[in-house]
């Protein structure tokens, strides 16, 4: 049990019965299979991103891992614990984050919302104190406290959430789109929250986005998940691989000259790269993400008249695109 | 780095989870519906003006109600054989239970709403019971100019009313307050759990609470019998004031019940508490396995 991960689901299905008028009496039946037999393991102290499209089962597999939603199959267990049946103790072990929807209290302080959580929760003073000005100090939310909510910015009301979120010490952090109509300057605090939470506490983060700089920033491991099922479980990088993405090599050559043909390093006749556009001197050339720049660097450096160069990495959002058209 | 992200948490820290312990869960829902009633009393309070204005808005509105059976007695001497005072303590006596009911779970017709924009999911990451949540949700101060009114009823019937007091009728009014207010919420819950099948139904709930207090505000004689029976039997409204407080005046029952039915009122309110509270959590059930 201890040893199969902190978070584990095991072809977790979640089946949603639709009723749809069909006429002025009859109503149609029809199974909707939102989450479609999902496994997988998530260790303590892990950061993972979760993404795809509106309507892919993100939601939903969030809503089972917090027991709000119950199951329809498949085995499912968060710190030892079945989160439907054991909704209320898993709830002091849960932190949940919902962007889309404040938990704050509107018409009064900050503070007041914090000292209910503190007292829902049973969070003991000194433990309560502590944390509190931890979060307050790092989210900067020292001159907010005695603010009513209502007066918030939508940046600055996010943060209050996480840190109620945050008050009980959870061991698991869920964030559902933590970052949606955020501006820049907010993003990158509670990224940068996020980010000393989980190195500093160890707490499991889980964060669904549509935001892939918060993957990039944040997250080791990625999930995408996609009518139901797990498309793709790994690294950031290798999303690449199997997206069969490429990378760009931008040069600026000394005259303008036909597109650059670079023949494969082995002679078989697949082209080591592609000219993909060219604008007077300056040329994009496609290749691999997975192959390394310097020896195509080096031979066109050989071969032709370079002035300046850049390389550009691919566009993860074009290879998850991708990835969303190939499904069925 | 994927492999071991992870920095082990501080040792000197308590394991989380620390507060969880197994509590009586009608308790913990007293407790959190504290926590919560009170936050929502200083919300209200943070528009003072507001409140002083909607506290006596409330007062005068339901004020109305009895002026309106004082003005019909400016035409008739009693009504349906009832007289004034008598119809008062009826009144009075609904007015309150209802009143009492009200204040303390006005707003459980909300959760239908908050099944369709999703807040409700918001309440089912707390650790504490849903239902105190829901049932503390705006909660309203206001509300307690109902039970003034209804008192203030009941002290005008008191006075003028020429009662054989007993001690078992002195002990039926208090009696006939709570367990009418029990039977009232119990009528809100159900209609609550209804939500989570049809989350546009309040005012079918409505129709019981806000139309069965009114009709309880009436003596039962100038309701056709089977309306009567419907709410003895089936939706037993009528042990909210009417059975109980016919005993005291000594008046005769409007069905053929014999006397001692007028002490069942706490046993009617329990068993109908109870059925509510299934219907609430088969209701809470059948969210969590469709999600809507």
């Amino acid at each position: 049990m201890a040893d199969d991960g902190f978070i584990s689901l095991d072809g977790v299905e979640k089946v949603f019965e639709v009723r749809r008028r069909a006429g002025l009496l009859r109503r149609e039946r029809r199974e909707v299979r939102a989450v479609d037999g999902i496994s997988f393991r998530v260790a303590r102290g892990e950061m993972v991103g979760y993404i795809g499209p509106n309507g892919a089962g993100k939601s939903t597999t969030i809503k089972m891992l917090t027991g709000i939603l119950t199951p329809s199959g498949g085995r499912l267990r968060v710190a030892g614990i079945d989160p439907s049946r054991e909704r209320t103790r898993l709830a002091h072990r849960i932190g949940v984050v919902f962007g889309q929807r404040t938990t704050l209290w509107w018409d009064l302080p900050l503070r007041d919302s914090y000292r209910l959580m503190h007292r829902m929760y049973r969070i003991p003073d000194r433990r309560y104190r502590e944390n509190l000005e931890r979060c307050v100090e790092l989210l900067d939310l020292g001159e907010l406290l005695e603010v009513p909510v209502r007066q918030l910015s939508l940046g600055q009301r996010m943060r209050g959430d996480i840190a109620a979120a945050l008050l009980h010490d959870p061991e698991v952090l869920y964030l559902d789109e933590p970052t949606i109509g955020l501006d820049v300057i907010s993003k990158a605090k509670v990224r940068q929250f996020l980010k000393e939470l989980n190195a500093e506490r160890g707490t499991t983060v889980l964060l669904t986005t549509h935001d892939l700089t918060d993957i990039e920033q944040l997250c080791s491991r990625v999930m995408v998940i996609d009518h139901g099922r797990l498309m793709y479980d790994g690294s950031l990088a290798g999303l690449h691989e199997v997206g069969e993405s490429e990378r760009m090599l931008v040069v600026d050559l000394e005259s303008e000259l036909p597109p650059i043909r670079l023949d494969s390093a082995d002679g078989g006749d697949q082209p080591a790269l592609r000219a993909v556009k060219v604008e007077g001197p300056r040329q994009w050339l496609a290749f691999p993400a997975a192959a390394s720049a310097a020896p195509l660097v080096a031979r066109i450096a050989a071969d032709y008249p370079l002035v300046d160069l850049s390389v550009r990495e691919p566009d993860i959002e074009a290879v998850i695109a991708r990835m969303y058209e190939s499904t069925p | 780095m994927a492999d071991t992200p992870a920095v082990p948490a501080d040792e000197e820290r308590e394991p989380a989870g620390f507060a969880f312990e197994d509590r009586p869960r009608p308790l913990e829902g007293i407790r959190a519906y504290g926590l919560i009633m009170a936050m929502w009393v200083r919300s209200t309070l943070a528009y003072r003006a507001s409140f002083a204005m909607t506290l006596f808005g409330n007062l005068a509105v339901t004020a109305f109600d009895f002026v309106a059976i004082l003005l019909m007695f400016t035409h008739v001497d009693a009504l349906g054989g009832y007289s004034l005072p008598e119809i008062a303590l009826l009144y009075g006596l609904s007015a309150t239970a209802f009143g009492v009911c009200d204040l303390l779970l006005g707003s459980m017709d909300r959760v239908g709403g908050r099944i369709r924009d999703g807040t409700l999911d918001t309440l089912l990451v707390r650790p504490v019971p849903v239902l105190a949540q829901v049932a503390a949700d705006r909660f309203a101060l206001r509300r307690l100019g109902r039970i003034t009114q209804g008192l203030l009823v009941i002290g005008y019937a008191l006075v003028t009313l020429d009662i054989g007091w007993t001690p078992l009728k002195m002990l039926m009014l208090p009696m006939t307050v709570l367990s009418g207010a029990a039977i009232f919420g119990a009528v809100f819950i159900a209609g609550a759990a209804f939500q989570f099948v049809a989350q546009d139904a309040s005012e079918v709930q409505n129709s019981f609470t806000y139309g069965g207090t009114t009709l309880l505000q009436y003596p039962p004689t100038v309701f056709a019998k089977d309306l009567v029976r419907g709410v003895t039997f089936v939706v037993p409204l009528a042990f909210a004031s009417w059975l109980p407080a016919l005993y005291v005046l000594g008046r005769e029952y409007p069905v053929d019940l014999p006397q001692w039915v007028a002490f069942l009122p706490p046993l009617v309110a329990a068993g109908c508490c109870g059925l509510a509270g299934l219907a609430w959590r088969a209701g809470l059930r059948s969210y969590r396995s469709t999600g809507s």
